[in-house]
């Protein structure tokens, strides 16, 4: 199995929102705390190695794009 | 406190009235009495190798230090004859609970089932298992242990090295084929020879304190992650023989180790975890640890062997245990080479599996050292985040890393020959063969023990069994003269059918195995097992 990047939820918005309130009201603290539980969580619930690896590798990919966006602005 | 367990003398050997420019010549020379050490010797002795054995103190070394030894190391220890006096003296465990604050988050069972001869560790003293094995080793006058020889100098050559060595009488000289190097973390002959130990240093300190006390404890290891008595940090306790329990507690890495070593400023951590001081100490030492390892475990003739190939951080009991692995991986192929029934090249094998091993346990002692000691703020949050999930959750309690406990690696090896045949389950080609019961207080271990630990074929009787190659030792199960399987657990953990057979080697790993074996079959995996097969490096 590979890691899936196309749409899976019938209604992508509810995903995003459930998420993001989720956040609402908390520290940046407990966001960050939040947020490492809710990976470790959805992690075991994938529970295969390599998707997670694939997933791992597209989130630090747009984290190091946004970097060098930052870069080139400066 | 502390205090040498057994002295030795130093004796004069006729080695050292020889001509500086005829030194005496021997086959084998182990340098280093530690455990591995002397399991070596005594392994390649059974095996009717004469083996020069050098320490350079005079007495066993002081402090329980490695007190963990694994039901592999045990088996081990069985075919060198000390099992029983180790498993005797021994503290047997083999459940391990690992709390959080001040409540349980869960416990595990290292060895669940029944049948096996071994339990998954016994907790043993240092000191005990190195007076064990002095003591088998008056019995076999194929080792020549020399007390208060240390080698000072190293000079290589075609057909062996040389060794210089002092005594209290002055220095003489050796010459040796094969120099085997066990002389621990801090290896004289590793800087001889010029190899870098490279690796992980860890910041955070531990403090280790062996007390002696009556107490009530099971006998099982306890893991804390922030104990109300050692808030924010890690402690683990561990029962020996003799009332002695050791206590591990991590400290900051800004600790002063002079300081915290002193009993009097030791004493109230230990008594804030037990509650009461009535205890003496033992045995109090301070520890960063290093996981590192030997790029070559082999430079010319000298072969290198436990904690001076690689180390590792004490979580999993990995740094005794793994040495012992290495003598009995080494042994058998030393005793080929030197008999001239298998290449020199054999040896490399010894190199890729036993590195393979040791790139494993620095690994898993790695992540449990990181999970004990997070390196950042991130990786503290995560650890929170499974500490906290593990209250409620299975996969939660499985990633808490309070030390994954040592169990023999699977080599992915050129000795072995891979599987042409279908199974559902039994260890495959690589891996350490599995124990069974084969009668009341009888076990399989038991039967390669006493079939001399040389390549074995052990083979599930149809009747029309093949014959093992010359050479080879024949366990049957099952047949007329077969042995039973009364719990029918050989058959079930060797996923064995009539006419199955297993090739041993001569350290109880796997090297082949055939659901219907031939002759020809049994002969290749066999050549291929000696490293004979052309083309194998």
């Amino acid at each position: 199995m590979s890691l899936s990047t196309s749409s899976n939820f019938a209604r992508p918005d509810d995903a995003f929102r459930a998420i993001v309130e989720a956040h609402r009201g908390l520290t940046e603290e407990q966001s960050a705390d939040f947020d490492s539980a809710l990976v470790l969580i959805l992690a075991n619930h994938i529970g295969d190695i390599d998707v997670l690896r694939e997933a791992i590798t597209l989130a630090k990919r747009r984290m190091i794009d946004g970097q060098q966006q930052q870069q080139q602005q400066q | 406190m502390a205090q040498a367990k057994s002295q030795f003398g130093y004796r004069r050997h006729p080695d050292q009235d020889r001509p500086v420019q005829h030194p005496a010549e021997h086959p084998v020379v182990v340098v280093g009495a530690g455990p591995v050490g002397l399991s070596l010797a005594i392994d390649l002795a059974q095996r009717g190798q004469r083996v020069v054995l050098l320490d350079d103190a005079d007495r066993i070394g002081e402090g329980s230090r490695a007190i963990c030894f694994s039901k592999r190391s045990l088996e081990y220890w069985d075919r060198l004859g000390v099992g029983d006096r180790m498993v005797a003296k021994g503290v047997v465990w083999s459940v391990g609970r690992i709390f959080h604050g001040d409540s349980q988050l869960y416990q595990f069972n290292l060895l669940p089932e029944d049948g096996h001869k071994r339990p998954a560790f016994i907790n043993l003293q240092q000191y005990y298992a190195e007076a064990y094995l002095v003591d088998r080793i008056r019995d076999l006058p194929e080792v020549d242990l020399r007390w208060r020889n240390k080698v000072t100098a190293l000079e290589q050559r075609n057909d062996g090295a040389t060794l210089t060595i002092e005594t209290p009488e002055g220095a003489y000289r050796l010459h040796a084929q094969y120099v085997i190097a066990c002389d621990g973390a801090r290896s004289s002959l590793r800087q001889m020879v010029g190899a870098e130990f490279a690796g992980q240093v860890f910041e955070d300190q531990f403090l280790i304190a062996d007390v002696k006390m009556t107490a009530e404890f099971p006998t099982e290891r306890w893991f804390w992650f922030d104990p109300p008595f050692h808030a924010g940090r890690s402690a683990l306790l561990h029962r020996q023989p003799d009332d002695v329990w050791r206590i591990d507690l991590q400290l900051n890495r800004y600790a002063d180790p002079a300081l915290e070593k002193k009993p009097e400023n030791v004493r109230p951590r230990i008594a804030r975890m037990l509650g009461h001081d009535k205890f003496e100490f033992e045995w109090i030492s301070l520890y960063k640890f290093q996981c590192r390892r030997m790029d070559r475990f082999i430079h010319g003739r000298v072969i290198f062997a436990g904690d001076s190939a690689h180390q590792v951080s004490p979580f999993g009991a990995r740094g005794a245990n793994s040495g012992l692995e290495d003598a009995e991986n080494l042994s058998w192929k030393l005793d080929r080479v030197l008999r001239g029934t298998s290449p020199a090249s054999l040896l490399e094998s010894y190199h890729a599996e036993r590195s393979m091993a040791a790139d494993e346990n620095i690994r898993e002692s790695t992540r449990s050292t990181d999970f004990m000691a997070p390196n950042s703020h991130q990786e503290a949050r995560l650890r929170k985040a499974v500490l906290s999930l593990a209250k409620e959750t299975e996969f939660g309690k499985r990633m808490v890393n309070g030390g994954r406990l040592s169990v023999p690696c699977s080599y992915d090896s050129p000795l072995s020959s891979s599987d042409a045949d279908v199974w559902r389950g039994g260890p495959h080609p690589g891996c350490s063969m599995l124990d069974a019961p084969i009668a009341e207080q009888a076990y399989l271990t038991d039967a390669f023990r006493n079939g001399g630990t040389d390549f074995t074929l052990l083979s599930f009787s149809n009747g029309a069994a093949i014959a093992a190659p010359d050479g080879v030792r024949d366990i049957r199960i099952g047949g007329a003269n077969g042995l039973a399987d009364p719990a029918g657990l050989v058959a079930k953990r060797y996923d064995a059918e009539p006419g199955t057979a297993y090739l041993l080697r001569p350290d109880g790993y796997v090297a082949a195995r055939f659901r219907h074996s031939t002759r020809e079959a049994i002969a290749a995996a066999l050549s291929r097992a000696q490293g004979l097969t052309q083309g194998l490096n």
